[in-house]
């Protein structure tokens, strides 16, 4: 197992310099992007089925011992993330297979991808906070260049706000890890929690968990940070935008629970009451933000930021069933989510547009696809038996367990708001008139069999992650509970 | 001397802001640029300064009594070279957008955000 | 660019800058230098043949696309780290040899790597922007 540990980072790693070097031989640049992709898979799944078990893995990287050397660290809440990222990176590239085949194309966006896939599993299993912040660095650069790829007028502009704001987020990371390190003269995440809860005065914690809060806080969209969110998303391809808005944002929430969880033993009340406060904006805003929008995609990044409110909820509750219910608000929301984005680009592939105002009666014309957004929709909004009503429903028990009224009931309105805006794409889109005219284009029909099967997948899992909610829950509360309860994570780390 | 790098780190930071905030883009990344170094020398200055004295000693002669810290360093020339990369992203990225916009100003960047 | 005196000088101090970026990179373990800033002066010394001769010119002497130099260095680092998995140490542990008073390991054969990927990526981008100026 101690060698299995680096695989996820390994793995992309030596795959993307492969899909650099075979750029010229298309077959075998595929079989290695499907092998790399299986075997991460597989190694994932081991580990989440080991780690279910209560192992935690550690690995000092060049025997550097632990507070010294550089530390991953893989625990439940790591492995579920892994086998998630995983399943997505696979129907991201079944999705792109079908839509594109240019060949400068695949030279960016499969090594990228790659590149992207080691920068995100390289932030889930880090057990040092500097070690953290360069693998958001090679997330954020792989992302920074697919979001720009293609030089389209609308993506450069998205791609400025993009980068800027997220280069501030880590401008103000680094500031928070110098300060901490002045602090108590360590970097492992694992030793941070130790030291900082032997340190008698409150305020300078505050103050560089305020720091790193607002770093995240921007990756993950919070609320008074996510401005670059919808005004980049819509920008790049839908196969782009829907792994993005799958993983990155996700990857914000869970250095937040990760980090807090480790720094903070037992939340004070003020801290508990601002994240109570900006996880109910956050849902607010973003899902007021959605239902204003007449673009597909649009409205799908405002819900990301709703979305994102929920987990931050699920945090502040501080309760194994609250944290719980986040990590499962996190996979549900990384799968239902990214599949809306996958329809929203086969939807522009067959009428050409992404307004709402020019489509309609798409449900004669793909059944199909319809029922698969119906399904993501519904799950997003919180149907049962769909994924999101399980994790919603977990979510508001601990909420009202914990006393935190206001945000359940903003919570549950938010719901609403989100099924009003699902339906309303639903009636212009899949309903109604069809508003556009089919271009004869002279180009060959392309073959959508790969991103059917994308869409169907991701549908599918969502409907198998709401049938068998109790079983999700009951890992996604473990794991909680793991988190909640360090003292084995940091052993396992520090080798006592 | 931590006072005199206190001031420099915030001098950094303020103008690297204040470039951020005009509307001209390729102030954008030299603000950038200054914010990425104020961060820096951040780390730098709350490792710890010191002169003179050995960051690293064999096992075999006694502890010192004063060392310096290794990993600050470490942590400054990885940053560095982030930021060096991303820098020539941004560049390249900016001088795209000037070219395709024909324009460097910051507000005109709104087609993005209308319907 | 068109300038004799640059074509001229640029023919002495190239070669030499080169040279001076495999010293930064072997004498990188002990002394000041290393992969990234060996790699750094290496594309200086491929960027002055770009200002004095052209951008296509340079391509030609470099032979092969900046990507490959990038890929060929991210394997080598990587697999740099996986020989001392196989001797069942972890990732990245420094494994050396020694041979009289030389001492040869795989931190040298991580350098490398990052030399190349240092050379790849900044030559990628600045030769990029040369050509459009």
């Amino acid at each position: 197992m101690k060698t299995l540990i680096i695989f996820p980072i390994i793995i992309p790693l030596f795959t993307a310099s492969i899909c650099l070097v075979s750029n010229k031989m298309p077959r075998l640049q595929w079989f290695f992007v499907w092998f790399g992709n299986i075997t991460y898979f597989l190694v994932a799944l081991i580990f989440l089925w080991t780690t279910y078990h209560g192992n935690i893995y550690s690995l000092q990287l060049g025997n550097w011992q632990a507070p010294f050397g550089i530390t991953i660290v893989i625990d439940l809440f790591s492995s579920i993330m892994l086998v998630i990222t995983s399943l997505l990176v696979f129907c991201s590239f079944l999705y792109t297979r079908s839509m594109t085949s240019r060949e400068e194309f695949r030279l960016g966006y499969l090594s990228l991808t790659f590149f992207l896939m080691m920068g995100v599993s390289g932030a889930f299993t880090t057990g040092d906070l500097f070690n953290l912040y360069v693998w958001f660095e090679v997330m954020l650069m792989s992302s920074f260049v697919l979001m720009s790829f293609g030089g389209e007028q609308r993506q450069l502009e998205g791609s400025i706000k993009y980068v800027i704001l997220n280069l501030m987020s880590s401008a103000i990371f680094l500031a928070s890890t110098g300060i901490l390190y002045g602090m108590v003269g360590t970097m492992n995440l694992a030793d941070l929690s130790i030291k900082l809860s032997m340190i008698e005065q409150q305020y300078p914690k505050l103050i560089v968990s305020s720091l790193l809060l607002v770093a995240f806080g921007i990756k993950a969209g919070l609320f008074p940070l996510y401005f670059w969110l919808p005004a980049s998303y819509h920008t790049p391809p839908p196969g782009i935008s829907a792994l993005f808005s799958g993983l990155l944002t996700k990857v914000g929430m869970y250095s937040i629970i990760r980090t807090f969880t480790l720094f903070y033993r037992e939340i004070d009340t003020t801290l508990q009451n601002t994240l109570l406060i900006i996880a109910s904006l956050t849902m607010l805003i973003g899902v007021l933000g959605a239902v204003s929008q007449n673009e597909i995609r649009r409205i799908l990044s405002f819900h990301i930021i709703s979305q994102i409110g929920y987990m931050l909820m699920g945090l502040a509750l501080w309760t194994t069933s609250g944290i719980g219910g986040a990590i499962y608000f996190i996979i549900h929301n990384i799968i239902a989510k990214s599949n809306l984005f996958f329809i929203s680009g086969i939807i522009n592939e067959k009428t050409g547009s992404y307004y709402l105002k020019s489509q309609g009666n798409l449900y004669k014309e793909l059944p199909i696809l319809s029922a698969c957004f119906l399904c993501s929709s519904l799950s997003l909004a919180g149907l049962p038996p769909l994924s999101g009503f399980v994790g919603k429903l977990a979510l508001i028990i601990a909420g009202i367990h914990a006393g935190a009224y206001i945000t359940v009931l903003i919570s549950i309105m938010v719901s609403f708001l989100t099924l009003f805006s699902m339906t309303k794409i639903w009636i212009y889109t899949f309903w109604g008139t069809s508003n556009y005219k089919k271009e004869v284009s002279a180009e060959p029909e392309k073959s959508l069999f790969f991103a059917y099967s994308a869409v169907v997948i991701l549908a599918l899992l969502t409907l198998l992650l709401g049938v068998f909610g109790e079983t999700f829950i009951v890992i996604s509360e473990k794991s909680a509970q793991n988190l909640l309860q360090p003292l084995t994570y940091i052993e396992k780390v520090m080798e006592y | 001397m931590e006072w005199l790098f206190a001031i420099l780190v915030g001098g950094l930071y303020s103008a690297g802001l204040y470039l951020m905030l005009q509307r001209n883009m390729f102030k954008l990344v030299l603000g950038m640029c200054l914010v990425s170094h104020g961060a820096n020398l951040l780390i730098f200055t709350a490792g710890g300064l010191t002169r003179n004295l050995p960051p690293i000693f064999s096992e075999a002669t006694s502890i010192p009594s004063q060392i310096t810290d290794p990993l600050p360093q470490a942590f400054v020339l990885t940053a560095i070279v982030i930021s060096f990369g991303v820098t020539a992203f941004l560049l390249v990225l900016v001088h795209r957008t000037h070219k395709t916009l024909n324009t460097d100003d910051v507000d005109d960047l709104i087609k993005t955000d209308l319907q | 660019m068109n300038s004799l005196i640059l074509k001229t000088a640029a023919k002495y101090i190239a070669p030499l800058l080169f040279l001076f970026a495999i010293y930064l990179l072997l004498t990188g373990h002990n002394q000041p230098g290393g992969g990234f800033s060996g790699g750094l002066v290496a594309s200086a010394s491929f960027i002055l043949l770009a200002f004095a001769y052209g951008v296509e010119r340079t391509q030609n002497w470099i032979g092969i696309s900046p990507v490959y130099i990038i890929a060929s260095g991210l394997l080598l680092a990587c697999g740099s780290g996986l020989i001392s998995i196989l001797l069942g140490q972890p990732f990245m542990t420094g494994i050396w040899i020694t041979f009289n008073s030389l001492s040869l390991g795989t931190p040298m054969l991580f350098d490398t790597g990052v030399f190349c990927v240092v050379l790849g990526t900044t030559l990628l981008i600045i030769l990029e922007l040369i050509k459009e100026v």
